[in-house]
Protein backbone atom coordinates (compact mmCIF):
# COMPACT_ATOMS: atom_id res chain seq x y z
CA UNK A 1 0.00 0.00 0.00
CA UNK A 2 2.64 2.51 1.10
CA UNK A 3 5.03 1.43 -1.64
CA UNK A 4 2.22 1.95 -4.14
CA UNK A 5 1.61 5.48 -2.89
CA UNK A 6 5.32 6.26 -3.02
CA UNK A 7 5.70 4.77 -6.48
CA UNK A 8 2.55 6.14 -8.07
CA UNK A 9 2.07 9.50 -6.35
CA UNK A 10 5.11 10.87 -4.56
CA UNK A 11 7.80 9.84 -7.02
CA UNK A 12 6.17 11.46 -10.09
CA UNK A 13 5.51 14.63 -8.10
CA UNK A 14 9.13 14.80 -6.99
CA UNK A 15 10.25 14.06 -10.53
CA UNK A 16 8.20 16.94 -11.86
CA UNK A 17 9.33 19.32 -9.14
CA UNK A 18 12.97 18.46 -9.78
CA UNK A 19 12.48 19.62 -13.34
CA UNK A 20 10.97 22.85 -11.99
CA UNK A 21 13.93 23.27 -9.66
CA UNK A 22 16.39 22.79 -12.51
CA UNK A 23 14.58 25.40 -14.59
CA UNK A 24 14.69 27.89 -11.73
CA UNK A 25 18.44 28.15 -12.08
CA UNK A 26 18.22 29.33 -15.69
CA UNK A 27 18.12 32.95 -16.77
CA UNK A 28 14.74 34.58 -16.91
CA UNK A 29 13.27 34.90 -20.36
CA UNK A 30 11.07 37.88 -19.57
CA UNK A 31 12.15 41.36 -20.61
CA UNK A 32 10.81 43.73 -17.96
CA UNK A 33 9.65 46.08 -20.66
CA UNK A 34 8.75 49.51 -19.23
CA UNK A 35 11.76 49.46 -16.90
CA UNK A 36 14.27 47.90 -19.26
CA UNK A 37 14.10 47.59 -23.02
CA UNK A 38 15.42 44.69 -25.00
CA UNK A 39 18.17 45.36 -27.48
CA UNK A 40 16.51 45.60 -30.86
CA UNK A 41 18.12 44.04 -33.93
CA UNK A 42 20.43 46.42 -35.85
CA UNK A 43 18.10 46.68 -38.84
CA UNK A 44 14.96 47.44 -36.83
CA UNK A 45 12.70 49.88 -38.64
CA UNK A 46 10.53 52.14 -36.55
CA UNK A 47 10.03 55.86 -36.27
CA UNK A 48 11.27 57.99 -39.16
CA UNK A 49 13.79 60.75 -38.72
CA UNK A 50 14.73 63.43 -41.24
CA UNK A 51 18.50 63.60 -40.98
CA UNK A 52 20.77 66.63 -41.21
CA UNK A 53 24.29 67.15 -42.43
CA UNK A 54 26.97 67.93 -39.90
CA UNK A 55 26.73 71.63 -40.68
CA UNK A 56 23.03 71.61 -39.77
CA UNK A 57 21.57 71.71 -43.29
CA UNK A 58 18.75 69.29 -44.02
CA UNK A 59 19.55 66.32 -46.20
CA UNK A 60 16.07 66.27 -47.74
CA UNK A 61 15.90 67.90 -51.17
CA UNK A 62 12.16 67.51 -51.65
CA UNK A 63 12.35 65.10 -54.59
CA UNK A 64 9.30 63.04 -53.48
CA UNK A 65 10.95 59.74 -54.37
CA UNK A 66 10.04 58.45 -50.91
CA UNK A 67 6.40 59.32 -51.54
CA UNK A 68 6.57 57.48 -54.85
CA UNK A 69 8.11 54.39 -53.32
CA UNK A 70 5.69 54.25 -50.41
CA UNK A 71 3.30 51.32 -50.85
CA UNK A 72 0.84 52.74 -48.35
CA UNK A 73 0.93 56.26 -49.88
CA UNK A 74 1.43 57.78 -46.47
CA UNK A 75 4.12 60.38 -47.28
CA UNK A 76 3.34 63.87 -48.51
CA UNK A 77 6.15 66.12 -49.71
CA UNK A 78 5.82 69.69 -50.87
CA UNK A 79 9.04 71.15 -52.25
CA UNK A 80 10.14 74.77 -52.50
CA UNK A 81 13.17 76.56 -53.91
CA UNK A 82 16.13 77.37 -51.76
CA UNK A 83 17.37 80.94 -51.88
CA UNK A 84 20.62 82.34 -50.61
CA UNK A 85 18.79 84.22 -47.86
CA UNK A 86 16.77 81.20 -46.80
CA UNK A 87 18.76 78.06 -47.24
CA UNK A 88 17.58 74.77 -45.78
CA UNK A 89 19.38 72.16 -47.88
CA UNK A 90 22.51 72.20 -50.04
CA UNK A 91 20.68 71.59 -53.34
CA UNK A 92 18.26 73.73 -55.29
CA UNK A 93 15.15 72.63 -53.47
CA UNK A 94 14.10 71.63 -50.00
CA UNK A 95 11.00 70.06 -48.48
CA UNK A 96 8.68 72.86 -47.42
CA UNK A 97 6.18 70.41 -46.01
CA UNK A 98 6.99 66.84 -45.15
CA UNK A 99 4.25 64.79 -43.56
CA UNK A 100 4.00 61.12 -42.74
CA UNK A 101 0.77 59.49 -41.73
CA UNK A 102 2.24 57.24 -39.06
CA UNK A 103 -0.93 55.27 -38.62
CA UNK A 104 -0.96 54.19 -42.28
CA UNK A 105 2.78 53.63 -42.52
CA UNK A 106 3.82 49.99 -42.50
CA UNK A 107 7.50 50.67 -41.67
CA UNK A 108 8.73 48.78 -44.74
CA UNK A 109 11.73 51.08 -45.20
CA UNK A 110 11.16 51.62 -48.93
CA UNK A 111 11.39 55.39 -48.39
CA UNK A 112 14.79 54.93 -46.84
CA UNK A 113 15.91 52.84 -49.80
CA UNK A 114 14.54 55.28 -52.35
CA UNK A 115 16.06 58.38 -50.79
CA UNK A 116 19.03 59.60 -52.88
CA UNK A 117 20.55 61.66 -50.07
CA UNK A 118 19.84 59.39 -47.10
CA UNK A 119 17.60 62.03 -45.62
CA UNK A 120 14.88 59.79 -44.24
CA UNK A 121 16.00 57.05 -41.92
CA UNK A 122 13.99 54.68 -39.79
CA UNK A 123 15.26 54.59 -36.24
CA UNK A 124 14.44 52.33 -33.33
CA UNK A 125 11.94 54.39 -31.35
CA UNK A 126 8.85 52.17 -31.27
CA UNK A 127 6.79 53.95 -28.62
CA UNK A 128 4.33 55.56 -30.98
CA UNK A 129 0.93 54.59 -29.59
CA UNK A 130 -1.41 57.48 -28.94
CA UNK A 131 -5.04 58.35 -28.24
CA UNK A 132 -6.19 60.38 -31.20
CA UNK A 133 -6.01 59.77 -34.91
CA UNK A 134 -5.01 63.36 -35.61
CA UNK A 135 -1.85 63.00 -33.53
CA UNK A 136 -0.39 60.56 -36.01
CA UNK A 137 0.25 63.04 -38.80
CA UNK A 138 3.92 63.66 -38.17
CA UNK A 139 5.00 66.98 -39.58
CA UNK A 140 8.44 68.05 -40.72
CA UNK A 141 9.13 69.71 -37.39
CA UNK A 142 8.44 66.47 -35.53
CA UNK A 143 10.50 64.36 -37.92
CA UNK A 144 13.56 66.58 -38.26
CA UNK A 145 16.58 65.67 -36.23
CA UNK A 146 17.23 68.30 -33.60
CA UNK A 147 20.22 70.49 -34.27
CA UNK A 148 23.35 69.22 -32.55
CA UNK A 149 24.38 72.71 -31.44
CA UNK A 150 21.68 75.24 -30.74
CA UNK A 151 21.82 78.35 -32.88
CA UNK A 152 23.53 76.64 -35.77
CA UNK A 153 22.34 77.05 -39.38
CA UNK B 1 -16.67 67.41 -4.93
CA UNK B 2 -12.92 67.85 -4.69
CA UNK B 3 -10.74 64.80 -4.73
CA UNK B 4 -9.46 63.87 -1.27
CA UNK B 5 -6.36 61.90 -0.47
CA UNK B 6 -5.47 61.55 3.19
CA UNK B 7 -2.59 59.75 4.76
CA UNK B 8 -2.80 58.69 8.38
CA UNK B 9 0.37 57.54 10.06
CA UNK B 10 -0.05 54.83 12.65
CA UNK B 11 2.42 52.98 14.91
CA UNK B 12 5.39 55.10 14.03
CA UNK B 13 7.28 56.55 16.96
CA UNK B 14 9.29 58.94 14.84
CA UNK B 15 6.20 60.73 13.52
CA UNK B 16 3.47 60.33 16.10
CA UNK B 17 1.22 63.01 14.67
CA UNK B 18 -1.89 61.92 12.87
CA UNK B 19 -2.18 63.53 9.48
CA UNK B 20 1.52 63.68 8.76
CA UNK B 21 2.42 62.70 5.25
CA UNK B 22 5.75 61.11 6.13
CA UNK B 23 6.32 57.66 4.78
CA UNK B 24 6.38 54.58 6.99
CA UNK B 25 3.55 52.56 8.55
CA UNK B 26 0.94 54.58 6.73
CA UNK B 27 -2.54 53.89 5.50
CA UNK B 28 -3.66 55.56 2.32
CA UNK B 29 -7.26 56.56 2.04
CA UNK B 30 -7.96 57.00 -1.63
CA UNK B 31 -10.92 58.52 -3.33
CA UNK B 32 -13.57 56.40 -4.95
CA UNK B 33 -12.29 57.28 -8.41
CA UNK B 34 -8.84 56.04 -7.68
CA UNK B 35 -9.98 52.78 -6.13
CA UNK B 36 -12.22 51.99 -9.09
CA UNK B 37 -9.53 52.96 -11.57
CA UNK B 38 -6.97 50.84 -9.76
CA UNK B 39 -9.24 47.84 -9.98
CA UNK B 40 -9.87 48.46 -13.63
CA UNK B 41 -6.38 49.19 -14.84
CA UNK B 42 -4.70 46.26 -13.14
CA UNK B 43 -7.01 43.59 -14.54
CA UNK B 44 -7.63 44.41 -18.16
CA UNK B 45 -8.85 41.18 -19.64
CA UNK B 46 -8.55 41.21 -23.40
CA UNK B 47 -10.82 39.43 -25.80
CA UNK B 48 -9.41 36.51 -27.78
CA UNK B 49 -9.93 38.17 -31.07
CA UNK B 50 -7.36 38.10 -33.83
CA UNK B 51 -8.13 39.01 -37.40
CA UNK B 52 -4.79 38.72 -39.20
CA UNK B 53 -1.03 38.71 -38.79
CA UNK B 54 -1.10 41.23 -35.91
CA UNK B 55 -2.73 38.47 -33.87
CA UNK B 56 0.53 36.51 -34.04
CA UNK B 57 2.32 39.39 -32.34
CA UNK B 58 -0.54 39.63 -29.85
CA UNK B 59 -0.03 35.95 -29.02
CA UNK B 60 3.69 36.39 -28.51
CA UNK B 61 2.92 39.29 -26.17
CA UNK B 62 1.28 36.73 -23.91
CA UNK B 63 4.29 34.40 -24.04
CA UNK B 64 7.03 34.46 -21.44
CA UNK B 65 9.43 36.81 -23.26
CA UNK B 66 7.11 39.79 -23.00
CA UNK B 67 4.65 38.40 -20.50
CA UNK B 68 1.55 40.55 -20.59
CA UNK B 69 0.50 38.97 -17.27
CA UNK B 70 2.83 41.43 -15.53
CA UNK B 71 0.08 43.95 -16.28
CA UNK B 72 -2.80 41.67 -15.31
CA UNK B 73 -3.91 41.08 -18.89
CA UNK B 74 -2.98 37.45 -19.41
CA UNK B 75 -6.56 36.20 -19.14
CA UNK B 76 -7.66 36.29 -22.76
CA UNK B 77 -11.37 35.63 -22.66
CA UNK B 78 -13.09 33.66 -25.38
CA UNK B 79 -16.39 35.38 -24.73
CA UNK B 80 -17.02 39.13 -24.96
CA UNK B 81 -19.17 38.95 -21.82
CA UNK B 82 -16.06 38.54 -19.67
CA UNK B 83 -13.68 40.83 -21.52
CA UNK B 84 -12.70 44.42 -20.72
CA UNK B 85 -10.59 45.39 -23.69
CA UNK B 86 -10.88 44.44 -27.33
CA UNK B 87 -7.57 44.39 -29.17
CA UNK B 88 -8.51 44.68 -32.83
CA UNK B 89 -5.50 42.90 -34.30
CA UNK B 90 -5.52 42.92 -38.06
CA UNK B 91 -7.37 44.30 -41.04
CA UNK B 92 -11.14 44.45 -40.71
CA UNK B 93 -12.87 43.47 -43.91
CA UNK B 94 -16.25 44.98 -44.69
CA UNK B 95 -17.75 41.53 -44.23
CA UNK B 96 -16.23 41.29 -40.75
CA UNK B 97 -17.31 44.79 -39.69
CA UNK B 98 -20.80 43.87 -38.39
CA UNK B 99 -19.28 41.01 -36.41
CA UNK B 100 -16.74 43.32 -34.79
CA UNK B 101 -19.52 45.72 -33.85
CA UNK B 102 -21.66 42.96 -32.41
CA UNK B 103 -18.80 41.62 -30.31
CA UNK B 104 -18.14 45.15 -29.06
CA UNK B 105 -21.80 45.57 -28.13
CA UNK B 106 -21.76 42.29 -26.23
CA UNK B 107 -18.90 43.40 -24.00
CA UNK B 108 -20.00 44.74 -20.61
CA UNK B 109 -19.22 48.31 -19.58
CA UNK B 110 -16.64 49.66 -18.91
CA UNK B 111 -14.93 48.60 -22.09
CA UNK B 112 -12.00 49.78 -24.12
CA UNK B 113 -10.69 49.20 -27.61
CA UNK B 114 -7.07 49.07 -28.75
CA UNK B 115 -6.62 49.35 -32.47
CA UNK B 116 -3.49 47.36 -33.15
CA UNK B 117 -1.52 47.85 -36.33
CA UNK B 118 -1.77 50.01 -39.42
CA UNK B 119 -4.59 48.02 -41.02
CA UNK B 120 -6.94 48.13 -38.05
CA UNK B 121 -6.18 51.79 -37.39
CA UNK B 122 -6.42 53.15 -40.92
CA UNK B 123 -6.52 50.40 -43.53
CA UNK B 124 -2.76 50.48 -44.03
CA UNK B 125 -1.68 49.40 -47.49
CA UNK B 126 -5.11 47.95 -48.17
CA UNK B 127 -6.74 51.07 -49.50
CA UNK B 128 -9.38 49.20 -51.43
CA UNK B 129 -13.06 48.31 -51.51
CA UNK B 130 -12.82 45.31 -49.21
CA UNK B 131 -11.17 46.72 -46.10
CA UNK B 132 -12.65 49.12 -43.56
CA UNK B 133 -10.42 52.19 -43.54
CA UNK B 134 -9.96 52.36 -39.81
CA UNK B 135 -11.85 50.39 -37.20
CA UNK B 136 -12.86 53.68 -35.56
CA UNK B 137 -15.58 53.86 -38.18
CA UNK B 138 -17.27 50.98 -36.39
CA UNK B 139 -16.27 51.14 -32.72
CA UNK B 140 -14.79 53.94 -30.59
CA UNK B 141 -11.05 53.40 -30.29
CA UNK B 142 -9.12 54.40 -27.17
CA UNK B 143 -5.53 53.72 -28.20
CA UNK B 144 -4.04 53.39 -31.66
CA UNK B 145 -0.85 51.35 -31.97
CA UNK B 146 0.95 51.94 -35.28
CA UNK B 147 3.19 49.32 -36.83
CA UNK B 148 2.95 46.52 -39.33
CA UNK B 149 2.68 44.56 -37.16
CA UNK B 150 3.54 46.34 -33.91
CA UNK B 151 6.18 44.40 -32.02
CA UNK B 152 5.08 43.03 -28.64
CA UNK B 153 6.88 45.91 -26.91
CA UNK B 154 4.91 48.39 -28.97
CA UNK B 155 1.66 46.69 -28.03
CA UNK B 156 2.70 46.70 -24.38
CA UNK B 157 3.33 50.42 -24.71
CA UNK B 158 -0.20 50.78 -26.08
CA UNK B 159 -1.58 48.89 -23.11
CA UNK B 160 0.39 51.14 -20.76
CA UNK B 161 -1.09 54.17 -22.54
CA UNK B 162 -4.55 52.69 -22.05
CA UNK B 163 -3.82 52.21 -18.36
CA UNK B 164 -2.82 55.86 -18.09
CA UNK B 165 -6.09 56.79 -19.72
CA UNK B 166 -8.09 54.64 -17.32
CA UNK B 167 -6.16 56.06 -14.38
CA UNK B 168 -6.96 59.63 -15.35
CA UNK B 169 -10.70 59.04 -15.55
CA UNK B 170 -12.82 61.01 -13.10
CA UNK B 171 -16.41 60.03 -12.53
CA UNK B 172 -17.93 63.27 -11.31
CA UNK B 173 -16.29 65.33 -13.99
CA UNK B 174 -18.20 67.01 -16.76
CA UNK B 175 -16.73 65.71 -19.98
CA UNK B 176 -16.22 68.27 -22.69
CA UNK B 177 -16.61 66.86 -26.16
CA UNK B 178 -15.03 68.25 -29.27
CA UNK B 179 -17.47 68.85 -32.15
CA UNK B 180 -16.10 65.75 -33.86
CA UNK B 181 -16.75 63.57 -30.84
CA UNK B 182 -20.18 65.10 -30.43
CA UNK B 183 -21.00 64.02 -33.96
CA UNK B 184 -20.09 60.48 -33.11
CA UNK B 185 -22.35 60.54 -30.07
CA UNK B 186 -25.42 61.79 -31.88
CA UNK B 187 -24.92 59.39 -34.79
Amino acid sequence: MITEIVGDVIRPILGGLSLTARRLRRDKATVMYPEEKRELPPRTRWRHVLARYENGLEKCIGCSLCAGACPARCIYVEAAENTDEERYSPGERYAKRYEINMIRCIFCGFCQEACPTGAIVLRKDFELANYHRDDFIYTKEMLLEPLAIAGEQ
Amino acid sequence: MPKRIETVVLHDSATPKIGSIEKGGSILLASKDQLLNLAREYALWPLTFGLACCAIEMMSTVASRFDISRFGSEAFRATPRQADVMIVAGRVSKKMAPVVRQIYDQMPEPKWVISMGACASSGGVYNNYAIVQGVDQIVPVDVYVPGCPPSPDALLYGILKLREKIKSRRFNEVIELTPRELDQVTV
